[in-house]
């Protein structure tokens, strides 16, 4: 299996780095045939690997592959640890990866940068691998900052448009703000554990949360709790959650494709995956899983309402994301890591797909993404149109499709946390996912119906262009589309219920709720008729999806009115809370003005002008004065030498 | 004949000699005659030379040991007990190896753009390579001492001779800064001479000095060392004098004399000073963390690119005494190795990476003739490989793991949590302050529209550009991914350093 491990690693690592600094050799067919190849060729091995370590009932391996460094007793290795939850997110990362890379095909054929971009997407499967199936803390950085990097490079990739690169510089600084906190929680866990070992750090969480750290003088604090904090504000960087948030509307400036795959499918998901793979030392602090709560219940909620209010096709499905990426640090904070894990998986298959078909429109409409000038595209774009029903569908929860199944889990699962006790962590969470639902339904829906529906709000000449794009986009929304619709049904039960995830994943007993719900799944049809009958969720779905078809189908009058009589709450969602504008002039100017006041006050005023020039100054000063003192007459210095060898003299005696 | 153990003299006075020898060859007055041609042939073989012959010292070093390996020692001033004394360990031997790495590319990437005296111009290189190879190798306080001020005169003539408009002031600047902290370190050694009788620097790490003493020999080579580094607030002569400096002054500046200043505290302050050393590592370690965030911030603002690396040197060089001097904030268990490998790995790695950048600004500078960002904007659209590189460079100056700039780091921000939490916290700053600085001068240098006329006009990197910029980023790329053997060849040295430092003299 190492071999294995190995290949789906470098093949995409050596295939970009072919299509980088070979591009132009090789050309365009060239470029796409090798990365697609070696993606491809990665997704088939790691199908292989999750059929081993699952079906043929394979152990996990964790094992290094190089020594990198060993300074102090502290061995710094590149390893990879490859058990179900890394096979998981390996078939899902290089599924999704190589789906993107065939539709990329379609969608940049006419970008001169082709070759550098298959480069950079076959970059980022290669660092997404390296960070889920990482053995240790210094790779999961390396997997960490390197997704960053290629999100950086993409987001920017139309360098020329000033917008994208200010949206590639944001992501990267607001994810680096993120990584602040990331790096010192891998330093406390070096601190506490002497090692970057997963298994060896796992092993001594008990001994690190019976210690506490000072970190304020005379407050101690529980060490785990603090690493656990850092490291989540980690994820929350890298996850997109409030109020790190800002970054990922941004990011929708890069090229579609990679909206798909980066800023919705895999890469946002790192922070998820990260919390559940350290869930041996999560579920050691509640405290921190409190936090944890909080936050993707805020995400959640708040950042789903912004989506109805947006009008760029891209944005919404953003904001989407961002509250969906909610739902999944919720059922973290409720030790529900398999519900979050499932709903990674289930999340990545849709949005992807919503991306997907979002980009088709786009290029059907000539780079066009302001969803008021769609309406109508349904006949001219079938298969797209039907898988973004699809997609829609398993977003919102249908009954039966992948995202109300995981959906559904993840709210049960918050519903029965109550070791969280009944205080207001635990109302903020359900409140916040259960609104959620009929919130994620109505801008799904106001998205759907707006542009696929209703009227054809586009100019003539537009409209007689528009037509269905070709094979290579329809196929990866086709492909995308099954396990959207389907994957839930076979999957739950293991992955949620059942033990899929054996040891990868550590829950204490007093938190394992899904284990709780467990024991009243009874398969998968049982598990709708459930929702039918016990709970509002698919009532609220329904609701939410029904309140879209009559304000922007039957009635689109009433959303202006609405807004005016509302404007408050209006512009306070079009203003995104505000926390642009927070950011940008308060703590990005206040750097700015912060480094010209000590820049120009404290070095060229204080040290250069006053401390250093001032001493020339004085001793040229000096210097002139003293210099009277040579006349160069020798009777002047004859006095002077006798009336220093008398003083001399005298000083001699008296002592 | 075995050559073996004169070495470190070969290394040292190759380039002297041969720095000599381009004098005489000269240039003609010209720099495209034939004999200029011919001189700079000359350069590129010596300084080529005398790197092929460092790699023999790597070759052949022997990681297991910290004693001093290619030892030479021979009477030099008898009265006074001098010896002509070399010898290196795990921490000058990758500092010896920078910069003949770093010569080289210097000599070609000044190939065709030094116009004015260029024989003069490469002679000052090489004999400056020869006299840094020097200092790292010195292990008599005198000859230490005559390296370390010698070493001046070739770099104050390359940037008041080559400089910019300002050189004048830069140079004078740079030399009483420089000048002032270094006699006190004369003063300090001819002290310790006066108690051990000898200016061998073992016998100075032996000597039994007193709290009172160690504290003033500490100051006396604090303001030695802290001018080179520089630290905050000793700094303000560096952009000054990177901004007059030529291309190939900056990248030498940058890369290899700002690292004497670190290398005095760990040859010299540490184990000679220990109890002193630990008596003021509270300012030092404040010192340097001003260094991150202040200086980071005021990299934030520079509208010069020189000005922007030059500030981003000096924040970076703060993690190395940053990690240098955790060592008494550490009580027990892992941590006081870690800070100090990293300091080590972080000169070495800055070395590279600052080098890099300045050899970019130089290229665009060499083009332009303009170090303004405000001059420049989408660069990459006339000048994609370049723009690749400059990103890389400017990926790696902010700490990205897979380049060399994360490995130090990364070792001091982990040594630091463990000294003390907010240590780490401000040093930990610099993922942010170091991504925000270098990544907008990105943005407005390299990204967007193209801006100008002279944007416009620019040719992408030739030959000789593109050869010295992929060895930096092969090197660059090389640490960050198996820093392995580099730290491997400190590694017993620094586990005696600590020793050194930790055992108190009183």
């Amino acid at each position: 299996m190492h071999g294995y491990h190995l290949t789906i690693v470098l093949a995409p690592l050596a295939a970009a780095i072919v299509a980088g600094l070979f591009g132009k050799k090789i050309g365009r067919a060239g470029a796409h045939w090798i990365t697609i190849f070696a993606v491809g060729l990665s997704f088939v091995l790691s199908a292989l690997v999750l059929k081993y370590l699952y079906w043929d009932g394979g152990h996990a391996e964790n094992y290094s592959v190089y020594t990198w460094a060993v300074v102090d007793g502290l061995r710094m290795e590149v390893g990879f640890l490859i058990d179900r939850l890394t096979a998981l997110m390996m078939v899902v990362v290089t599924f999704v990866s190589l789906m993107v890379h065939i539709y990329t095909v379609g969608y940049m054929h006419d970008d001169s940068g082709y070759q550098r971009f298959f480069s950079y997407i076959s970059l980022f499967t290669f660092s997404m691998l390296m960070l889920v199936m990482s053995n240790n803390f210094l790779q999961l950085f390396f997997g960490w900052e390197a997704v960053g990097l290629v999100s950086y490079l993409l987001i920017g990739f139309w360098f020329k448009r000033e917008s994208a690169i200010f949206a590639n510089l944001k992501a990267f600084l607001v994810n680096r703000v993120g990584d602040f906190g990331f790096i010192l929680g891998i330093a406390g866990i070096v601190m506490f554990a002497e090692s970057l070992d997963y298994a060896t750090v796992f092993a001594s969480g008990p001994a690190i949360a019976a210690q506490n750290i000072e970190v304020i003088s005379g407050v101690p604090w529980n060490a785990m709790t603090l690493i656990c904090i850092l490291l989540f504000i980690g994820a929350m960087g890298k996850s997109a959650q409030a109020p790190l948030h800002v970054w990922l509307p941004d990011s929708m400036e890069g090229p579609t494709p990679i909206s798909a795959l980066i800023h919705a499918a895999t890469m946002v998901t790192a922070g998820i995956f990260m919390v559940a793979r350290m869930s041996p030392l999560f579920e050691l602090s509640e405290t921190a899983l409190a936090v944890v709560v909080v936050i993707g219940a805020i995400t959640a909620f708040f950042m789903g309402l912004l989506g109805i209010v947006q009008n760029d096709i891209k944005r919404v499905i953003a904001y989407s994301t961002l509250s969906q990426l909610g739902y999944m640090t919720v059922a973290l904070g409720v030790s529900a890591y398999g519900a979050a894990i499932f709903h990674l998986m289930t999340h990545a298959f849709f949005k992807a797909l919503l991306f997907l078909a979002a980009g088709s429109v786009i290029i059907a409409l000539h780079h066009e993404q302001d969803i008021r000038k769609m309406g109508g595209l349904r006949k001219y774009m079938p298969i797209t149109y039907w898988t973004a029903l699809i997609g829609s569908l398993a977003l919102i929860g249908f009954p039966g499709s992948a995202g109300f199944f995981s959906k559904d889990a993840l709210i049960e699962a918050v519903r029965e946390s109550h070791w969280h006790g009944q205080g207001a962590v635990y109302w903020i969470a359900y409140l916040s996912v259960m609104l959620g639902v009929f919130v994620t339904a109505l801008y799904t829906f106001r998205l759907f119906f707006l542009v696929f529906h209703g009227k054809e709000r586009m100019d003539e000449k537009m409209r007689s262009h528009v037509h269905e794009s070709p094979w290579v986009v329809t196929g990866p929304l086709i492909l995308l589309a099954i396990p959207s619709a389907v994957i839930g049904w076979f999957t739950i039960a293991p992955v949620v219920f059942g033990n899929f995830f054996g040891t990868s994943i550590a829950v204490t007993e007093r938190h394992d709720v899904l284990a709780q719900l467990g024991r009243e799944f009874h398969g998968s049809w049982e598990f709708i008729l459930h929702a039918f009958q016990q709970s509002p969720v698919v009532y609220l779905a329904a609701a939410g999806a029904v309140t879209a078809w009559y304000f922007y189908l039957k009635r689109p009058d009433l959303p202006d009115v609405i807004s005016k009589k509302l404007s408050g709450l209006y512009t306070l969602l079009v203003h995104k809370y505000y926390f642009d504008d927070l950011y940008i002039n308060g703590f990005a100017a206040g750097g700015r003005a912060a480094g010209k006041f000590l820049w120009q006050k404290g070095d060229e005023l204080l040290i250069d002008g006053i401390i250093v020039n001032g001493t020339a100054n004085t001793i040229g000063r000096l210097a002139g004065i003293l210099r009277q003192l040579q006349t160069g007459y020798l009777y002047d210095y004859a006095f002077a030498m006798i009336i220093g060898l008398t003083l001399l003299l005298g000083w001699m005696l008296w002592f | 004949m075995d050559l073996t153990h004169l070495i470190l003299s070969i290394l040292i006075w190759v380039p002297i000699l041969g720095g000599v020898a381009v004098l005489i060859v000269g240039d003609d007055g010209d720099a495209s005659s034939s004999r200029a041609d011919g001189m700079r042939v000359l350069v590129l073989l010596v300084s080529l030379l005398t790197f092929v012959l460092s790699v023999f010292v790597y070759s052949s070093f022997d990681t297991t040991t910290a004693d001093m390996q290619f030892v030479e020692r021979f009477e030099w001033i008898p009265e006074l007990n001098v010896y002509y004394y070399l010898g290196v360990d795990g921490i000058s031997a990758p500092l010896i190896l920078l910069t003949t790495f770093m010569t080289p590319l210097v000599v070609i990437a000044g190939w065709d753009s030094i116009r004015t005296r260029p024989a003069q111009y490469f002679a000052a290189f090489l004999i400056l390579e020869g006299l840094m190879i020097g200092v790292f190798s010195a292990l008599d306080g005198v000859l230490f001492y005559v390296m370390w001020e010698a070493m001046l005169v070739p770099m104050f003539l390359i940037i008041g001779v080559w400089g910019g408009e300002r050189r004048i002031y830069a140079t004078i600047k740079f030399f009483l800064y420089t000048f002032l902290g270094s006699v006190l370190m004369l003063v300090a050694f001819i002290y310790l001479f006066t108690k051990t009788g000898t200016f061998d620097l073992f016998a100075f790490m032996e000597a039994p000095l007193g709290m009172t003493e160690q504290k003033l020999i500490f100051i006396a080579f604090l303001l030695a060392f802290a001018v080179k580094v520089p630290m905050w607030p000793v700094h303000t002569w560096l952009p000054d004098a990177h901004v007059e400096a030529p291309t190939g002054g900056s990248v030498i500046l940058a890369a290899i004399m700002l690292k004497m200043g670190g290398y005095g505290f760990v040859r010299l302050s540490l184990p000679i000073v220990p109890d002193g050393s630990e008596y003021f590592a509270g300012l030092m370690i404040a010192l340097s963390l001003i260094a991150v965030v202040y200086i980071g911030m005021v990299a934030l603002m520079q509208q010069d690119m020189k000005k922007l690396i030059a500030y981003s040197s000096i924040a970076h060089m703060g993690f190395v005494t940053l990690g240098f001097f955790l060592l008494w904030s550490i009580d027990s268990g892992m941590g006081a190795e870690l800070g100090m490998t990293g300091g080590m790995v972080q000169m070495i790695s800055h070395g590279l990476i600052s080098g890099a950048l300045f050899l970019c600004v130089g290229v665009l500078y060499d083009r332009v003739h303009s170090r303004q960002i405000a001059d420049y904007g989408g660069v990459a659209n006339t000048m994609p490989v370049f723009a690749s590189f400059m990103v890389l460079f400017a990926m790696a100056n902010a700490g990205l793991p897979g380049t060399s700039g994360f490995v130090g780091e990364f070792m001091v921000i982990i040594a630091s949590f463990k000294a003390n939490f907010w240590f780490a916290v401000l040093a930990a700053s610099i993922l942010v302050l170091g991504a925000a600085y270098t990544l907008w001068m990105i943005k407005r240098v390299i990204y967007g529209e193209v801006a100008n006329d002279d944007v416009a006009e620019l040719k992408d990197l030739n030959q000789r550009e593109f050869i010295v910029l992929g060895l930096l980023a092969s090197a660059v790329l090389l640490i960050g991914l198996w820093p392995g053997p580099l730290v491997d060849m400190m590694s017993v040295t620094i586990d005696q350093l600590v020793e050194y430092a930790g055992r108190s003299k009183l």
